[in-house]
């Protein structure tokens, strides 16, 4: 009986050390030779694995800086220009600075501004809900509310307002990761250069109809009218199939524009409060727009 | 009784219309004449604002193989070549015509008499029909050219008429069979002329016994035409089931019937491709039914393309106030409109009105995996699956799960339990398909 158990334990060992002994063996001849600094990468990296690079993941992105030869078009959104330096320094490379961006969600047809004109009851998702119809608004361009902008986002920086149907994006938490760019199926949240303090001035609208039926389908769209091309000294603004667009580069935030658009669709935010001129009054809209800390006022 | 061999459901046929004979509807004051009513490329306009133009006169020529011309449907001037609000809400090219009187363009013949006699070549038979802009007029609107047009090494032995109209509330097809019986017939007949072929089969279902005795009784006089009866179940008509049923042969995943040597037409289409053919006359107007449970009047009109659906529902005694909804088409395979003032296309078989309590979608519940979805599925897939990798956006391995085979009939989302929207995230995935594949040819 300890016979048994005793040549059991020998030939059980025996064969133990010799799998080691060729695993070992195989080891050594398999060897993966991986660079020791995608590891040193990834660590600078913010693991967020938003894919915001265009890169899979942040493991992805690390091998991909590590091979590269310079860091042209290598770039992560939510780390910035910092983790870029430190990346950079770990391959001893030079960073390209880049302008920080943020979302920007250009529609503002809230319920109160959007009649609707049917009801849509299948499933909430906005990529379904666009392949099936236009939009339970007259506009078929504007935000179809399902919150699929919400869902991708992994710095919880959208929101969808309850009041207005809209999303909203907090500037601090916004990493400009492009995720609710992509996952929105109407194209309307645009990443822009983040200027100082947040400010931002834009066209709160990608309707492409004619001024008419856009008025008529939404109380602040963009008509196209032209007003805002004149008024602005920096040549920023371009008016293409009745959508006037305010390019982010070469506006200077004059904010020549928000006061003379006919329909409110340029927003301003972030900025003090305009000094109440004595003649023309100055009149301040309601709330319910958005809930931004602004004031959006319309001279008349 | 012959019947398809995979899944199927049998939802209420409620044929209300059926037995009502075809009414001509009076032509509007102003119709919008969509240019893009087809699958494929758009085709080129024509005239211009301010033209003064025929019933019959062609307003856009096709471009492109697949395509297909669009003709004037009344006769007046064009007020505006605008975008135009479609069925599914966007806004797309159409020309609109304050109508004048009511004359035609020389050369088409509108008497009722029967013409025979095949006169033409096939090959002249092609080219006709690609100008009178025919298109097949089941709701899918593929034009009819290209299915005539055969690629090189493919014969076709057999031409399948699709006369199933699965579809409940839908009558269309019905009383076309019933009211142009020679006429179709005679389509019937130029198609095989065209396609060269010995043997033509029309599929009906049992459920229309008159249209089954009277197509019986005058296909005796035409040579190669046998009228099959079909087992009552959705969806027959679907291209793919109605091969399996009728010659028992199965289209290859990915492939078309004349894969199989079949190609198949809806009697609407052979009724349009007759009068295109042995009267001139371009396919300006087609059948439409108008039904629904709460209508003073539904039945079926002979509607000119263009028209708004609103003058059809006046035709049909208003709008009942219990409305939820009004499909263009069927239940099953119809869109929801959003709005009255859409046109007609040559495409819409049919307005269903459906109250509100069965129209609406219920509360959606989990997956209880009790594969009713698979068992209807006439494809064989596996719809609960597809949602859930729609869901995930995992598009890729939708493709691999044959997605792309999917008819679109809705049996999944009708049969679910827990009225989940299993169509709808298939339909998503077969658009981001699409996507991911002219991508990869890029």
């Amino acid at each position: 009986m300890n016979q048994v158990i005793l040549y059991t334990i020998i030939s059980l060992s025996a064969t133990g050390v010799a799998a080691a002994i060729i695993l070992f063996l195989i080891a050594q001849r398999f060897r993966v030779i991986e660079d020791p600094r995608i590891d040193d990468v990834e660590d600078a990296l913010p693991s967020a694995n938003c894919g915001g690079c265009g890169y899979a993941g942040c493991r992805n992105f690390a091998e991909a800086c590590v091979k590269a030869e310079n860091m042209s078009g290598l770039f992560c959104p939510p780390g910035g220009n910092d983790t870029m330096a430190n990346v950079a320094g770990i391959l001893g490379m030079e960073a390209l600075e880049q302008d920080p961006e943020v979302a920007v969600v250009r529609c503002s047809g809230s319920f109160a501004c959007r009649p609707r004109t049917n009801q849509y009851d299948g499933a909430t998702s906005c990529a379904v809900a666009s392949s099936l119809y236009a939009g339970d608004t007259g506009c078929q361009w504007g935000c179809l509310g399902h919150g699929d902008c919400v869902r991708p986002c992994e710095f919880d920086a959208i929101h969808m307002n309850p009041e207005t149907g809209l999303p909203e994006v907090v500037d601090e938490k916004c990493t400009a990761c492009n995720a609710c760019v992509e996952a929105c199926p109407k194209d309307i949240i645009e990443l822009r250069k983040r200027a100082k303090r947040d400010r931002k001035i834009f066209v709160s609208c990608i309707n492409e109809d004619k001024g008419g039926i856009a008025k008529k389908s939404c109380s602040v769209a963009c008509i196209g009218c032209g007003k805002c091309e004149k008024v602005c000294p920096h040549d920023a603004i371009t008016i293409e199939n009745f959508l006037a667009y305010i390019d982010p580069v070469k506006c200077k935030l004059c904010r020549k524009c928000p006061p003379v658009c006919p329909t409110n669709s340029i927003h301003e935010i972030g900025f003090p409060p305009r000094k109440p001129k004595p003649e023309p009054v100055a009149k301040t809209l309601e709330a319910g727009e958005s809930d931004e800390p602004t004031k959006k006022e319309d001279k008349k | 009784m012959r019947t398809f061999r995979l899944g199927g459901i049998h939802p209420p046929d409620n044929k209300i219309t059926a037995g009502s004979s075809i009414r001509e509807l009076p032509v509007p004051e102003q119709v919008s004449i969509p240019i893009f009513q087809h699958i494929g490329a758009p085709p080129k306009i024509l005239v211009e604002r301010g033209a003064e133009i025929k019933v019959g006169e062609p307003i856009a020529s096709s471009e492109g193989f697949i395509s297909a011309f669009i003709h004037s449907s009344v006769s007046g001037k064009v007020i505006k070549i605008d975008k135009v609000t479609d069925i599914s809400g966007y806004k797309r090219m159409a020309v609109v015509v304050k109508v004048d009187g009511d004359s035609w363009q020389d050369g088409i013949d509108r008497s009722p008499e029967l013409k025979k006699e095949i006169k033409i070549e096939p090959q002249e038979i092609i080219q006709k029909v690609l100008q009178m802009g025919i298109v097949g007029m089941g709701g899918a609107t593929f034009p009819t050219h290209v299915k005539l047009s055969l690629p090189r090494g493919k014969e076709a032995d057999y031409l399948l008429v699709n006369g199933a109209e699965c579809e409940p509330y839908l009558t269309s097809d019905h009383i076309l069979m019933v009211e142009r019986t020679n006429e179709i017939l005679c389509g019937i007949s130029i198609m095989m002329k065209a396609l060269n072929v010995e043997k033509a089969i029309i599929g009906i279902e049992n459920n229309k016994p008159d249209a089954i005795a009277r197509l019986t009784e005058c296909a005796r006089d035409f040579k190669g035409i046998e009228v099959a009866g079909m087992k009552v179940k959705y969806p027959q008509g679907g291209e793919k089931q109605l091969i399996k049923t009728l010659i028992d042969r199965e289209v290859p995943s990915g492939g078309l019937p004349i894969d199989v040597g079949a190609v198949v037409f809806n009697v609407g289409t052979m009724f349009a491709v007759y009068e295109a053919i042995q009267k001139n006359k371009p396919l300006i107007e087609r059948v439409v039914t108008i039904t629904g449970k709460d209508m003073k009047d539904p039945g079926n009109f002979m509607v000119r393309i263009g028209t708004p659906v609103s003058s059809l529902v006046e035709a049909a005694g208003g709008l009942p106030e219990s409305t939820g909804k009004v499909i263009s088409g069927g239940p099953m395979m119809g869109k929801a409109l959003n709005s009255l003032d859409v046109p007609i296309i040559k495409g819409t078989s049919g307005v269903t009105l459906l109250p509100e309590a069965e129209s609406s979608r219920k509360e959606i519940q989990n997956c209880i995996r009790c594969s009713k979805c698979v068992t209807v599925c006439p494809m064989g897939l596996e719809p609960y699956l597809l949602m859930a990798l729609g869901e995930r956006e995992m598009f890729e391995r939708m493709e691999d799960d044959k997605a792309m085979d999917c008819i679109e009939c809705g049996s999944c989302s009708y049969i679910c339990p827990s009225n989940r929207p299993l169509l709808d995230y298939i339909r998503l995935g077969k658009v981001e398909i699409n996507k991911l594949r002219r991508a990869r040819k890029n």
